[in-house]
């Protein structure tokens, strides 16, 4: 087969490289092939060199799909930018696909924007099955007549020079090319390589750096397609690690000890790395026969000590519903991480959703006051762990905290925290319980009790699910009974007033108001910025307490024409015939805010299983306002 | 510094435990229920370990039988139907120093909590387990139990029970790592103790089956062997229980089974006429999955710093402009 020439259809750019404030880049290969491992360096490089990064991981549902599978594409996603990144984007401007199929996929599923450059494994057009040389055949055609520069790259041919075996090499190759692209500096990659498969000795290191070289050779030889994107040197320094890893270390830093789960896609990577990082500290992560005793587990080991933590998803959490209203009967601090998927049932386990924000405060049975926080980056990841154990503490109290699929396996370099002693659980107490100290000696105002650890002397009594008087007996006395619900109920008063009221960004106020939480904080400033810069008068709100909400919300909303929610979960279209405003479901929290502040919000949402766009999400602002106008004239 | 006397009395009585110490509210159990016999048991065996009640924890489901924690004057977990086992997995992982108790029913165990149960037996937590085992559901008002022999009636089925019971004390002697199962009936006060405390002294999961009276629901269901001694077979050994002079005047029909031998115990497990009382099984070997797990393991704030510190240096993106020195952390 050879060489196979190089056939660029349209020339994208001259040799001078083509200043950007911003690319994302798509590799996807069929599993197996590396593309991951690719896009990691490259976005490691990228942030090492100073370009804001955001990585998303391409992960297809099945282990192992069925190679050149149109459903098989895995790899990464990375977006490159002169700023800080805070999401994964829009379509792509630039992808290296393996083989035609998963670039198929990737094209049938909106990913490319028009004319996004493709850098396609052109050994398929050889292929002596002649169904695969046709399918490539045609999938290249088709692109090509939609306007995509493709540029053919014999990469099976070029690895073979080096290693006997291509599939392993490829995506090191891959590398090299990218960095030449976007001008990046092959020493770091070279340093990137070594410390990527340090684990796998120093033979293996040395050719992944050839096939490095190898790919910018050829890049710098046969490929016209240059970009920079200009870097500012970070000042202060950085690590980069995935939301799930951030989870894990913020459970580290807060001092909880135990961390029982039961594996469930896709919070479970977090587990696996704290099980590894708990051997140094001496915490552990119990892996339970299934959820529920998961969360028993660590509400038993709380009650006994320090809080613990249960890491989930949404069928999951649904499981642990139960024993999260014993903790809130019981007064048991326990923290709830909830990374969410594609729901209901089984859902989407792999995909993106924002869907469990009312079971999560609304969920167990009664009224079962807890608090509910969400993540909104990767950092935020991180920190918010080390709140959600202070506040479960301090007020006794379950806290859930909210991430989801798009930032479990995305990642984003952000300042490296300064450990603070602070941020631990202090020691248990153990000292004599005062005489006539009572279990639940409920605050009057606040609703807080005093929390009796075993071993304590003289703080015997025996919790209980049943309702119970401040002795922690059973008691079904109905003035008892309603006395203590509005203690527990009270906390989250408290709670609240220790709460900043949230800052909104772009307009302070004018034509309308975004309001979202969690994950989607990037998309949506960007989003709400683009707009602007169209002139409309538009502000973003970002929630991370959903429940207790914070002070001064109300004002705010008051502040605009309209309010629109933006989150990646489903409301009812209202231009289906059916659905009118009597019937009209709501996404999760327009729900909430509508009962809350009595404002008509409107909301807007996709469950794509994909992370909103700011595209998308600019789109839908604008014709909210478009309509609006119209509906003004 | 020295103490006076009285203040040494003082301390010492402090110190010393009588029953009263471990008597918490009046139980609620109705008259004749063999509850009272197992609260009874227990509160003897606090007294006689002299367990400081602040150290010990009584965990229970839900049902009548989970009600016992409330009546002991220690920590007591009274949680949910059915999870009462991870709950005191819980407490033992991080409070090894406590001694733990845990209450159950049959419902309880063999039922909601079936998976709890079997995977607790396979965890092997140094826990002391008593499954009250009533042959019914008794909190919920006589509904029919997986451990209810076929034909009994109940308000679920008022024709007869279809299925077969499921005998606990045979699933649990088949389940991995399985280390202490001990059985009795609760009219043999003096054996109720004795394999209580023979469990209590196991290090590990030590499963206890009480076969329990309900004369609620179930009135009259263990006459038979109750009024015939005969049809109890005690089984006898220094490594389990040895019965008193007293005790085998009554109960003759005694046999020596030596708790190491599992195949025999599985053999002798299963049967119901004469009921077999005492330790079926004991293996001391086991591990604990709290010292596999090395549950003692407490790390302060420099320990926690320094680990955070290296793993944010794995993770760390150094600045490309001022070092070269490849690979390397
Ligand atoms: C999730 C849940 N399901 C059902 C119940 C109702 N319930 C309470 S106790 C019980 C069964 C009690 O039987 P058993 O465990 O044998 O205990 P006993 O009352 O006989 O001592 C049931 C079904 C409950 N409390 N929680
Ligand atoms: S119903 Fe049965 S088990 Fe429950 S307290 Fe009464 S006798 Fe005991």
């Amino acid at each position: 087969m050879g060489n196979t020439t190089l056939r660029p259809q349209t020339a994208p750019a001259g040799t001078t490289p083509i200043e950007v404030d911003e690319h994302v880049i798509d590799v996807v290969s069929d599993s197996g092939e590396g593309a991951q491992k690719c896009g990691q360096s490259l976005a490691a490089i990228a942030a090492r060199s100073g370009n804001g990064i955001w990585t998303v991981e391409i992960i297809p549902a099945e282990i192992q799909p069925p190679a050149r599978s149109i459903a098989g594409a895995s790899g990464n996603r990375v977006r490159i930018g002169r700023n800080r990144v805070t999401n994964g984007g829009d379509a792509a401007d630039l992808v290296v696909a393996f083989n035609d199929q998963v670039l198929a996929g990737r094209v049938a599923a909106g990913e490319l924007k028009p004319g996004c450059i493709v850098l396609l494994e052109s050994m398929w057009r050889d292929d002596p099955d002649p169904a695969i040389a046709a399918g490539y055949v045609s999938v290249h055609d088709a692109l090509v007549a939609d306007g995509h520069p493709v540029y053919e790259i014999p990469m099976e041919a070029e690895c073979l020079q080096i290693v006997a075996d291509a599939r392993r090499g490829k995506n090191m190759f891959v590398l090299g090319l990218l960095c030449h692209v976007y001008g990046l500096d092959t020493e770091l990659a070279d340093e990137q390589v070594a410390v990527a498969l340090a684990k796998k000795g120093a033979a293996v290191v040395e050719t992944n750096q050839r096939l490095v070289r190898a790919g910018w050779q050829w890049a710098a030889q046969h490929l016209d397609v240059h970009f920079r994107i200009p870097a500012t040197p970070p000042k202060q320094p950085q690590i980069v690690v995935s939301g799930n890893t951030a989870l894990a270390l913020g459970v580290m830093a807060s001092g909880m000890e135990v961390c029982a789960m039961y594996p469930i896609t896709p919070a479970t990577s977090a587990s696996h790395y704290l099980s590894e990082a708990f051997e140094r500290v001496g915490g552990l992560v119990h892996q339970a026969e299934d959820e529920i005793a998961a969360v028993n587990f660590a509400i038993g080991a709380s009650y006994a000590g320090k809080c613990a933590v249960t890491i989930t998803s949404g069928p999951g959490y649904s499981l642990k519903q139960e024993a999260i209203g014993l903790a809130v009967m019981g007064e048991i601090p326990l923290v709830v991480i909830d990374v969410q998927r594609g729901g209901p049932s089984t859902g989407q386990p792999t995909k993106a959703e924002q869907g469990d924000l009312l079971s999560a405060i609304f969920g167990s049975h009664g009224d079962a006051p807890k608090v509910v926080l969400a993540v909104a980056d990767i950092e935020d990841c991180f920190y918010s762990v080390i709140t959600a154990r202070k506040i479960a503490e301090a007020f006794n109290m379950v806290v859930v905290v909210l991430s989801d699929a798009s930032l479990a396996n995305a990642q984003q370099p952000f300042q490296r925290p300064q450990f603070d002693p602070e941020w631990l659980a202090p020691p248990i107490d153990q000292s004599p319980v005062p005489d006539g100290l009572a279990p639940y000696d409920w605050d009057d105002r606040t609703g807080l009790a005093h929390r009796f650890i075993p071993g304590q002397p003289g703080g015997m009594h025996t919790l209980t699910g049943l309702a119970h008087d401040r002795d922690s007996k059973v008691a079904y006395d109905p003035e008892v009974n309603e006395d203590a619900i509005r203690r527990r109920s009270l906390r989250l008063a408290a709670v609240a007033r220790t709460l900043r009221p949230p800052t909104v960004t772009g307009d302070q106020d004018g034509d309308l108001l975004v309001v979202g939480w969690g994950s989607t904080r990037g998309a949506i400033s960007e989003a709400v910025e683009r707009v602007r810069a169209d002139g409309h008068r538009v502000g973003a709100l970002h929630l991370k307490f959903l429940q207790p909400l914070a002070p001064g919300i109300g004002d705010i909303l008051g502040r605009f024409d309209r309010v629109l929610a933006v989150e990646n979960n489903w409301s009812d279209r209202s231009d289906d015939p059916i659905v009118d405003e009597d019937n009209r479901r709501f996404s999760n929290l327009a729900w909430l805010l509508r009962a809350r502040y009595l404002v008509d919000i409107d909301c807007w949402g996709q469950v794509r299983g994909q992370p909103l766009r700011p595209g998308a999400i600019a789109h839908a602002i604008t014709a909210r306002l478009d309509n609006e106008r119209r509906t003004r004239r | 510094m020295t103490l006076s006397v009285t203040e040494c009395l003082l301390a010492a009585s402090r110190e010393h435990h009588d029953l009263d110490d471990y008597a918490g509210e009046l139980s609620r159990w109705c008259t004749g229920c063999g509850d009272n016999a197992i609260l009874a048991a227990l509160q003897r065996i606090c007294r006689d370990e002299q367990l400081a009640p602040e150290r010990t924890v009584f965990v229970s489901g839900i049902g009548c039988s989970s009600r016992l924690p409330h009546y002991m004057k220690t920590y007591g977990f009274h949680g949910l139907h059915g999870r009462a086992l991870p709950v005191a997995e819980g407490i033992k992982i991080r409070r090894p120093d406590l001694d733990v108790f845990v209450n159950t029913g049959d419902g309880d165990c063999c039922a909601i909590g079936t998976a709890h149960w079997i995977h607790a037996i396979r965890y092997n937590m140094n826990l002391t387990v008593v499954m009250h085992d009533n042959e019914v559901y008794g909190l919920t008002k006589n509904q029919t139990s997986p451990t209810s022999p076929r034909h009994l009636t109940s308000n679920t089925t008022p024709r007869g029970a279809y299925l077969e019971a499921l005998d606990p004390v045979s699933t649990t002697l088949a389940v991995t790592n399985v280390s202490f199962v001990a059985q009795c009936v609760d009219w043999i006060p003096e054996l109720v103790h004795d394999v209580i405390s023979a469990g209590f002294h196991h290090k590990g999961f030590s499963f206890i089956r009480i076969l329990q009276r309900c004369p609620e629901y179930l009135d009259g269901h263990f006459d038979q062997w109750k009024s015939d001694p005969e049809r109890i077979l005690l089984l006898r050994h220094e490594d389990g229980v040895e019965p008193s002079p007293e005790l085998s005047r009554i109960y003759r029909n005694q046999i020596v089974h030596d708790p190491a031998d599992l195949r025999r115990a599985q053999e002798i497990a299963s049967d119901r006429d004469p009921i077999p009382v005492g330790v079926l099984y004991r293996n001391d070997d086991v591990p604990c999955y709290e010292d596999t797990r090395r549950a003692d393991r407490h790390y302060g704030p420099a320990e926690i710093g320094q680990a955070l510190e290296a793993e944010f240096d794995r993770f760390a993106i150094r600045p490309a402009n001022n070092n070269h020195d490849g690979g390397g952390r």
